[in-house]
Formats: structure tokens, C-alpha cells, sequence
């Protein structure tokens, strides 16, 4: 199989170029894209890339895999290998560190500016603070995110504005938050979002949800996030 | 000085997974200039990964729970050479600390009270055993280690812990008079190399499974502290406990949470009988892990395995319902569904025990200060070096750690760390110099591989060394095995310490921490194989074809491997606890 990667070292290169290396697969296995850049990695140690966990929870390697956003550790070549070609790339719209490195300082602050901790403002219990199954509910489908930037990378919104607009991996923790019923500081979380850029720069096209590899509704949360603001407006 | 530059902190903490998270939290709190050194982004670290819960003695889904109870499985569990003060520890303190993760936001699971959800898990008892089965492993579905390690790095956000990240720490520095005065790291972003010095170090680099072929462990657990501990002459304890999980997905490694059969679920053979009603008839599935993967392994051994090759068996989760399953499991659905291509709704899970867990490491007291051991066998405190969670042997876990257990231990003992490091720096610790020739000393190894201009591949070392340790100290092991392993790894000793970098760049160079890791791989298995070559018992995780039987007389001990000769000694084991009677040794039945 031809495995086409995105190279860029800054010492070396002037400017990104496509390396082609041929791969062999071993017959009948459906591996997945991060075993195929290992085997890259082989042939070539300086192919610089991230991974961890190598089964979808760690975040680590999410990269532009022939041509959509996700998790290579989780991706079979079954899934996205069309003609016997792989092309691998970086995610889009952050600077590149090298290779399939990006610089995800921007992305982390966004994260960081929603305040990504409970806030409580009464006594601490002896025991833990209580929370009912319908409420602990709530938080699914919001807390399993795994920062992996898939999602955020793919917003048009948040090319455009990555200072200014959350994006869809800050907002879906801003709004875990929200969500939660043992934190008490939601006037000040959407105080924090009430401006032209951090929230409603969403448009609503959903190109969070098609990639996120954990299954997860960024639109949704930021939906309901509106209509906090709005109510809080009102 | 050396060329490099040098930064300065009151507390250091090696690695961002949850031991390191939680000491680093400690100490930021208590406002001490703390920073945390971590090979990746903190929330991809191995905790991330950790599913089925945290055993405590909470007393939710068990109102009239006790930590004692707790603490008496533990001491079973380990075999009896867990120390039994640093168990009764963190049983006792365990509610309080896991009080305080829900607290800070965690977000567990819950029953219809509202209190956290706790799961049976392996190995649990009422009353000291003889109450039967006990639900004590609280936890958020299957996705416990997720919610804490965020959790813990959102707490840190909060107290503005000083995070370097993607920063890899190469090698401790040490001064004349044997106390660690900081380390040797280098940025990955960059490749700058600095010196960094702190009045305490804290190893809290998590595990090194990766020294076999087949495991659970992430990428990332190479025993970068443990390799780092060994070069400055650290003794290391009992390394040759290794656990092997009994429910690895077959191929791929991958872990299936022992919660699935606290949830229910049992393992089969390709006669789909339910055999470990065979090997343990009152615990069956839910025996120590110990204990059901070498059933498993024999099951395999006499022709009952499944597959063309017979090399694996099943967990049956289908007759748990489809609703459970995704409440309770979902995380286990998606691996499932992923890496064994089977949906569990429907059909079993091929699974086959798999390198999981390191029970050994650097020997701690409780409060984290790792320890040396005099020629008369007492203990010394070696000065400024600290060491909790996986990278350390406190011991909680002895030859066999409790499923549920290692979270609360990275979370006891990253406290406990935090704690005592607090205490020091307020009673006001001084800094420890270095001179030039102990900063070249920790610089050593990265400028030899920085000048390598011939050597092998690390791809192909690292296999060679991983099929190795796969064959040779595996679930069961034999002397004369083992002696041919050791032997083969110390032809490798030295191809691995030359490897062949090729790629000197410094902007994100993975090849370079690739070739380091390997060497702290290499030594975390050198350790391994002597050790296991020396325990002529079967205990616990350890199990031996030609010393079948536990040998109390000569081995209720801990195994001290020291790197500078590379020989085996003995420590005690703590049969002292504060509060209650001591657990004695008893025979080990489920």
C-alpha cells in the first residue's frame, strides 16, 4: 500500500512536502492506521507523530486520515482506504510543530478559559455531595470528550477565530459544567460566554459531530448553551 | 556549571498521569513552586485508560462496609507480602481521599440515593472473607480513569500547577553525597536540554508493561523512573511481580474490565463450560487475578482453548442484557466492537491473559521517600527522591494487586507524597548542590546517543527484547527458562546501550525519546529476569513449573534487586500495622 505522509521539520525544511513510502500489509489483516505509521516509522524513525494509548482514549493521535479528522489508533484501513492509498496529514488549521505534530497551545486555552473545574460555593460534605442517577445522566455524552482536537480542527468557525470563538471542545466542557448539578456557578460560566464570539460563532453545521470519535454532540451542548444565554438575556 | 540552563522549584514531579497529578495538586495547593514533567499532554497518560473503578470502603452500595475488610483482602490478595502498614494506610485513608476526587468534581456513577456507585470486583469479601462477595469498586461506568485523570488535571488548572508538557526526563542527578538534587530533562518541542533542580523529586512515571510483547499498557509505559532510579544505584522491589490481567482482547491486547464479571460476567472454554467454577468454587470468576489467568492458562495448556489455534477462551456478556451493557459498560462495547470486531450484546469477547501491571518498583515508606537498604538489611531514605503510583512498591499490592486497588493507591500515595514533601519544605529543607561532574553524569547517556554514528535499529531491539521477556517470564516459568533468558538479554545489554540514532534533529525528535525509552525498557526487564530467576517459590503473580509450592520459610520476603551488581537480595515484609492485629500468612483459597 502506498502511505503518502505530510512532512515539515523547521530545521531543515523551507516548506511542507508529501513523502510516499510503500507498505506492505500482511494478508488478511484489517490494521489500523497508527499500526500502518509504526511500520512507517520503521522504515523511517524520523517520521514524527503522537500516540499514547493506542486504543481510542488517550487523544493523543488524532490526524487528517485521507482527507477526515480522527483518531489513527482506532481507525481501520477497512474504514478509509480506497485505491490502496493512505494519506496522512495533520490536523488542519493549527500550526505545525513537525510532521503530524501540531501546536495545540490555542486549542488548550480555549479549553482553559471555559474553567474546566467544578465550582461550588457551600461547605464541602463529610461524605460526597450527592447527585441523582437522573442528574449524574445529564453529564453523559459530555464528560468522555478526550481532547483530542478532532473535532475543533474541523470547525470553519473556529479557523476563522481560534482566539476568539470557544470552539466545539471547549463549549462541550463548558457546558459538562453547566450541566452538572453540583456546581453553582453557571451565572458566572455564561457571563464568561456572553459575547458575539465565544458561543455564536457556532453556525450550526455539525462538522464537530461527523468526525468526533467518541461519538459525541459538541452542536447539541452549544444548543443548549444558547438557550442558557438566552434565557439568561431575556 | 555544565552549559545548560538550570530552573529551579521546590517540588518536581516525573509524569502527569494520576500519582503525579495528585502529589502535584498537593503541593500547589499549599502554594510551594511546583512543577510537573510529563512525556505527553497529562491527559493522555496511562491513567486515562484504567476502567472498571476504585476500591474503597465507602459504604455506599455496601452501607455497612469496612475499610478493615478492605484491608484484609488486600493482604490476601498480595499473597502476604503487601506491607501491612502501608496497606491498613490506604485502606483507611482511602474514603477520604476518594471523597475529595468527588469533591473536586469527579463524575461517578451514582445509585438511586444519590451516593456513588460501587461494582464487585476480584477478590472482594465482607467480614474477612466470610461474608461473601462485596461491591467496593466505585465507579464513573467504565471510564473510571478517564473521569480521575481529567478530573485531577482540571483541579490542577485550578491551583496553576506549573505544567512542562511533552518535556522527557532522562536521568536524576545526584550529588557526592548521595542525595538527588533534581534532573536532567529535555524539551521535545525544541530539544533543549536543562538542568532541573528541586529540593524534592517525585518518580510518578506509572509502569513499563511495554517490556512485553503482549499488554494493556499504553505505548508511553517504557519505566522511564524505574530505569532513571537504577542508573543512580536505587535498588528495586519485588520486579518479579508481574500481573497478567486475565482479559486482554485476543490480538490486540487491549484491556476488558474486570467489572464486566463484577457486572455479571463469566469466562468459558470451547465447550462453553463456565470452568472457573473448577478452579475456585466460591469466588469462580471473581477470584484473584493471579489465580484466574493461570486457570485460564491451563485451560489453553489442556486443549480447551478456542479458536483454530485453541490459544484463547471467552467472556460471556450477552446474558447481561443490552441495557446493562450500555450503562454499565459502554466503554467495553465500543474496545469490543473495535479491536475484536465482536458486538458482546450478541457474542463473547476472545480474551487471553495479558501483561497489565508492574507490583514491583522502587521501595517507598507511606510517605512516598524512596529507600536503599543497609549491608545489616534496615532501610535508609535516600535524600530528595520520592516515588508513588505504579512507579513505586510501597507495598500495597505485594505478588498480586486487587483489581480497583491501583487507582486508589496512585491516589493515596500521590497525597501521601505531597503531603510529607510539604511538611519538609515548611520545616524548611535546604537545597542540595550539584557539582559539574554529577550534572555530566546525568547528561551522559543523552550525549553518547546524540554522538552514535553506528548501532542497531530501536524498532528491532525493542522487539527482540519484548519476544524475549514474552517467552521466557511469562505466566509460568521454569529456572533453567529463565537462566536462558537472562542470558540472551544480557548479550543485549550491550546493542541496546549503542543503539543507532540516526535522526539528531531537536525539533520534536520521537526517534531520540524512543531510543531512551528502550534503554529504561531494558533495564526494567533485566531486573525482571534476575528477580524471577531468584524467587525459588510460587507466589502470588509468580508462578514457577519447578517450585510449585509458596515457601514461607524462606521467601514471606520482598525481592531487592540491586542495579550496581546486579544481584537479588531480601527486605522484610511489615507485619505491623498501627491500629489493627496483624493478618497472618494463611493458606490462599477463592
Amino acid at each position: 500500500m502506498l502511505v503518502s505522509v505530510y512532512r515539515y521539520n523547521p530545521e531543515t525544511d523551507l516548506k511542507p512536502s508529501m513523502r510516499d513510502y510503500q507498505i506492505e500489509i500482511p494478508g488478511g489483516k484489517d490494521l489500523m492506521v497508527l499500526d500502518v505509521l509504526a511500520m512507517v516509522k520503521e522504515q523511517d524513525d524520523s517520521v514524527a507523530y503522537r500516540r499514547s494509548c493506542r486504543e481510542g482514549v488517550c487523544g493523543s493521535d488524532g490526524m487528517n486520515i485521507n482527507g477526515v479528522n480522527g483518531l489513527a489508533c482506532i481507525t481501520p484501513l477497512s474504514d478509509v482506504v480506497k485505491n490502496d492509498k493512505l494519506v496522512l496529514r495533520p490536523l488542519p488549521g493549527l500550526p505545525v510543530v513537525r510532521d503530524l505534530v501540531v501546536d495545540m497551545s490555542i486549542f488548550y486555552k480555549q479549553y482553559e478559559r471555559i474553567e474546566p473545574y467544578l465550582q461550588n460555593d457551600d461547605p464541602v460534605p463529610a461524605i460526597e455531595r450527592l447527585q441523582s442517577p437522573e442528574d449524574r445522566a445529564k453529564l453523559d455524552g459530555l464528560y468522555e470528550c478526550i481532547l483530542c482536537a478532532c473535532c475543533s480542527t474541523n470547525c470553519p468557525s473556529f479557523w476563522w477565530n481560534p482566539e476568539k470563538f470557544v470552539g466545539p471542545a471547549g463549549l462541550l466542557q463548558a457546558y459538562r459544567f453547566l450541566a452538572d448539578s453540583r456546581d453553582t456557578h453557571t451565572d458566572e460560566r455564561l457571563a464568561n460566554l456572553e459575547d458575539p464570539f465565544s458561543v455564536f460563532r457556532c453556525r450550526g453545521i455539525m462538522n464537530c459531530v461527523a468526525v468526533c470519535p467518541k461519538g459525541l454532540n459538541p452542536t447539541k451542548a452549544i444548543g443548549h448553551i444558547r438557550e442558557m444565554l438566552m434565557e439568561r438575556g431575556a | 556549571m555544565a552549559n545548560i540552563r538550570t530552573m529551579t522549584f521546590d517540588g518536581v514531579i516525573v509524569g502527569g498521569g494520576g500519582s503525579g497529578l495528585r502529589a502535584a495538586l498537593e503541593l500547589s495547593q499549599s502554594g510551594y513552586k511546583t512543577a510537573v514533567i510529563s512525556k505527553v499532554f497529562p491527559t493522555r497518560s496511562h491513567t486515562v485508560s484504567a476502567q472498571g473503578g476504585i476500591t474503597c470502603a465507602i459504604a455506599s452500595t455496601e452501607p455497612d462496609d469496612d475499610w478493615r475488610w478492605h484491608m484484609y483482602d488486600t493482604v490476601k490478595g498480595s499473597d502476604y507480602i503487601g506491607d501491612q502498614d502501608a496497606i491498613e494506610y490506604m485502606c483507611s485513608e482511602g474514603p477520604q481521599a476518594v471523597f475529595e476526587l468527588e469533591h473536586m468534581g469527579l463524575p461517578f456513577s451514582r445509585n438511586e440515593d444519590g451516593r456513588i456507585y460501587q461494582r464487585p470486583f476480584g477478590g472482594q469479601s465482607r467480614e474477612y472473607g466470610k461474608g461473601g462477595q462485596a461491591a467496593r469498586t466505585c465507579a464513573a461506568a467504565d471510564r473510571t480513569g478517564h473521569a480521575l485523570l481529567h478530573t485531577l488535571y482540571q483541579a490542577n488548572l485550578k491551583n496553576n500547577t506549573v505544567f512542562f508538557n511533552e518535556w522527557y526526563a532522562v536521568d536524576l542527578v545526584k550529588n557526592q553525597h548521595g542525595h538527588v538534587v533534581g534532573l536532567i530533562a529535555i524539551c521535545i518541542e525544541d530539544g533543549e536540554v536543562v538542568f532541573i533542580k528541586s529540593k524534592a523529586t517525585v518518580l510518578a512515571t506509572g509502569g513499563a508493561g511495554r517490556i512485553y510483547a503482549s499488554t494493556t499498557n499504553a505505548l508511553i509505559n517504557t519505566g522511564d523512573g524505574i530505569g532513571m532510579a537504577m542508573r543512580a544505584g536505587v535498588p528495586q522491589q519485588d520486579m518479579e511481580m508481574w500481573q497478567f490481567h486475565p482479559t486482554g482482547i485476543y490480538g490486540a491486547g487491549t484491556l476488558i474490565t474486570e467489572g464486566s464479571r463484577g457486572e455479571g460476567g463469566y469466562l468459558v472454554n470451547k465447550d462453553g463450560e463456565r470452568f472457573m467454577e473448577r478452579y475456585a468454587p466460591n469466588a469462580k470468576d471473581l477470584a484473584g487475578r493471579d489465580v484466574v489467568a493461570r486457570s485460564m492458562v491451563l485451560e489453553i495448556l489442556e486443549g480447551r482453548g478456542v479458536g483454530p489455534d485453541a490459544d484463547h477462551v471467552l467472556l460471556k456478556l450477552d446474558h447481561l442484557g443490552e441495557k446493562v451493557l450500555n450503562d454499565k459498560l459502554p466503554g467495553i462495547l465500543e474496545l469490543s466492537r473495535t479491536f475484536a470486531h465482536v458486538d458482546p450484546v450478541k457474542e463473547p469477547i476472545p480474551v487471553v491473559p495479558t501483561c497489565h501491571y508492574m507490583m514491583g518498583g522502587i521501595p517507598t515508606n507511606i510517605h512516598g521517600q524512596a529507600l536503599g537498604q543497609n549491608p545489616d538489611g534496615t532501610d535508609y531514605v535516600i535524600e530528595g527522591l520520592y516515588a508513588c503510583g505504579e512507579a513505586a512498591c510501597v507495598s500495597v499490592h505485594g505478588a498480586n494487586r486487587l483489581g480497583g486497588n491501583s487507582l486508589l493507591d496512585l491516589v493515596v500515595f500521590g497525597r501521601a507524597s505531597g503531603i510529607y514533601i510539604e511538611k519538609m519544605l515548611s520545616s524548611g529543607i535546604e537545597q542540595q548542590e550539584a557539582s559539574d561532574s554529577d550534572l555530566e553524569l546525568g547528561l551522559s547517556r543523552l550525549d553518547k546517543l546524540n554522538q552514535s554514528s553506528s548501532g542497531e535499529k530501536v524498532a528491532d531491539l525493542r522487539k527482540e527484547l519484548q519476544v524475549i521477556m514474552q517467552n521466557h517470564f511469562g505466566v509460568f516459568r521454569k529456572g533453567d527458562f529463565m537462566r536462558e533468558g537472562i542470558q540472551k538479554l544480557q548479550a543485549m545489554r550491550e546493542r541496546i546501550e549503542n543503539p543507532h540514532l540516526q535522526d539528531k534533529s531537536n525539533a520534536f525528535n520521537t526517534a531520540r525519546v524512543e531510543a531512551l525509552e528502550l534503554q529504561n525498557l531494558f533495564e526494567v526487564a533485566e531486573a525482571t529476569a534476575i528477580a524471577a530467576e531468584g524467587r525459588e517459590e510460587s507466589r502470588g503473580a509468580h508462578a514457577r513449573d519447578d517450585f510449585t509450592e509458596r515457601d514461607d520459610d524462606n521467601w514471606l520476603c520482598h525481592s531487592m534487586f540491586f542495579p550496581d551488581t546486579k544481584t537479588l537480595g531480601k527486605r522484610k515484609v511489615n507485619f505491623a500495622p498501627k491500629t489493627v492485629p496483624t493478618f497472618e500468612p494463611m493458606i490462599r483459597t477463592y
